[in-house]
């Protein structure tokens, strides 16, 4: 690990004028916030991360789960994973959020990993994370041996020929299904960026991952007032039964009226090189019957512009048959 | 737990002995690499290097950390994981390092009550915080619930996950879990046990829970 300094700073802003100074805020960047260090402190000992100043905003008053006065709900930045997930609002109104946690990582992981970091978390790419290794994302322009190589974990949305990291979150599928609003203190003042507009695609700049500036610190995420009646299920398909990524995962809130989906709001996880909301299966079901058929229908909309790659084509059926099932879950539930 | 009363110079035990050991030897290595580096330096030699201090880490930082109830004032460099600290620094070895990326559960240690890796958290974050370790939590002769549960089931073989695995199992007790052991395997699924030793660790852990 490189040396840095570690700063504890006295509020916010601080920590904003501070981190203001890095010359990125993506890959590379030389400032870098810590709050559960389970990403940033696994990626410094690979040296794969190796900022110069550590800010530690663990104590900045970003902590809390409150309503919001339209009914929806604020989520601060460092609160644990198993804090929310636990959450007696989020279990019986964001239900696939709390589902999504818990499907994540391990349990001591989910007591230091906050919601912020998950927002953040890097890709489990072997190439990413090995630094004797080529990597776009890492250092640009190095090339991308995940595609010519090991790939089976990897993305088939989203990818281009200069990257097909996945991405790795639980929580941010769900997120994307419940259209979450991302909240950010910069240098410039504070802003919501609706949680579609958060991730960038790796095109030709896979180091750039958010819309995140060198400064900006992601303070809270708000969650819209649940819809009365939603039907939520987050669905996580891996190699093993707990504590591994997802191979496919489905996050679906649906409503069903007479028999008709009236409303569904989708995102795929596993498969995307961002949290991958899922725009076409939604207008797939819109005003359909609630059935097997309509929800495979949706789950080959899904999946249509899927790439595979030499090891990962099986993703895409996989992640047809976990939309799908996750949908018939919701619907019996 | 404490280390076994009897053991002493005439009766060593294992860790008395690797620790007497390793102190000598790192002695010798200091002894045999100081004079090399004063006599190579140009400008005047430094006094406090071979000061009673300790090294003098350039840009290591002072924290307290209240581990097992007692205060500790510390000055350590602010790479250092808590992990490292534990053994390192205080000499706390009963919290062991295996994968030292979060994936094994070895280092599992209670942090103001609750279970974390500590190999993935800095020492200087967790300034003023209540550590909780293995050695914390009973005696040889007073076992903790839990220590008594896994000697009484057996839950280990070669014991290298065990301290982890036993940190883990005290604080889920307190979390939310289901009655049955599917829930608990769930719970347990970040300490990994390579003897195999899972079902023995469950029955412990079921054990502890239907006695509360």
């Amino acid at each position: 690990m490189h040396t840095f300094e570690f700063i504890r700073p006295a509020d916010p802003a601080a920590a904003v004028a501070t981190a203001a100074q890095a010359k990125t805020a993506q890959q590379g960047a030389d400032v870098r916030f810590v709050a559960g260090g389970t990403t940033l402190i696994d990626l410094m000992k690979l040296n794969v991360e190796t900022p110069a100043r550590v800010i530690d905003i663990n104590r900045l008053p970003l902590d809390k789960v409150e309503g919001t006065p339209d009914g929806g709900l604020k989520i601060g930045a460092t609160v644990r994973n198993s804090d929310l997930a636990h959450h007696p609002t989020v279990q019986r109104d964001y239900a696939v959020l709390s589902q999504s946690l818990l499907a994540g990582a391990s349990a001591q992981l989910r007591n230091m990993a906050t919601t912020g970091g998950n927002l953040l978390q890097r890709t489990r790419c072997m190439y990413f994370r090995d630094i004797a290794m080529p990597c776009n994302k890492r250092e640009p322009g190095t090339g991308c041996p995940a595609i010519t190589g090991s790939n089976r974990t990897l993305a088939v949305l989203g990818t281009s020929e200069h990257c097909i990291a996945t991405n790795p979150s639980d929580m941010c599928v769900a997120m994307a299904a419940l259209e979450a609003t991302i909240h950010v203190q910069g240098s410039k003042g504070s802003r919501a960026i609706p949680f579609g507009d958060f991730y960038l695609l790796p095109g030709s700049t896979p180091n750039r991952e958010t819309v995140l500036e060198p400064g900006d610190l992601v303070t809270h995420v708000t969650l819209p007032p649940p819809v009365a009646g939603s039907k939520q299920v987050y669905l996580k398909l891996r190699d093993r039964a707990s504590y591994e990524f997802a191979l496919a995962s489905a996050a679906v809130v649906i409503t069903i009226a007479g028999g008709n989906v009236t409303r569904a709001r989708i995102a795929l996880g596993g498969v995307g090189t961002k949290p991958w909301r899922s725009h076409e299966a939604e207008a797939s079901l819109a005003g359909q019957p609630a059935d097997a058929a309509n929800f495979r229908k949706a789950a080959e909309a899904a999946m249509r512009d899927a790439k595979p790659q030499s090891e990962n084509g099986f993703k895409i059926e996989l992640a047809k048959r976990c939309l799908a099932h996750a949908l018939q879950l919701a619907a019996t539930s | 737990m404490r280390d076994n009363p009897q053991s002493g110079p005439s009766n060593p035990t294992r860790r008395t002995f690797l620790l007497t050991t390793g102190s000598t030897a790192a002695a010798t290595i200091i002894a045999a690499c100081v004079p090399a580096h004063a006599s190579s330096a140009d400008g005047p030699s430094d006094s406090t290097a071979a000061g009673v201090g300790g090294p003098n880490i350039e840009g290591a930082v002072p924290i307290t950390l209240r581990i097992n109830g007692k205060d500790h004032k510390l000055r350590i460099d602010p790479r250092t994981t808590l992990l490292d600290c534990l053994r390192e620094t205080v000499a706390l070895t009963g919290t062991k390092k295996g994968c030292d990326h979060g994936q094994c559960g070895a280092c599992t240690v209670h942090v103001n009550g609750r279970r974390v890796n500590s190999c993935l958290s800095l020492a200087v974050m967790h300034d003023g915080e209540e550590i909780t370790t293995i050695e914390g939590l009973g005696t040889p002769d007073a076992l903790h619930p839990m220590q008594a549960a896994f000697v009484a089931n057996d839950g280990y073989q070669c014991g290298y996950c065990t301290s982890g695995q036993i940190m883990s199992a005290v604080a889920l007790v307190k979390e939310p879990c289901g009655p049955d052991d599917a829930a608990v395997k769930e719970l347990m699924s970040g300490n990994i046990c390579r003897c195999g030793a899972y079902a023995h660790i469950v029955a412990a852990i079921q054990q502890v829970r239907k006695n509360i």
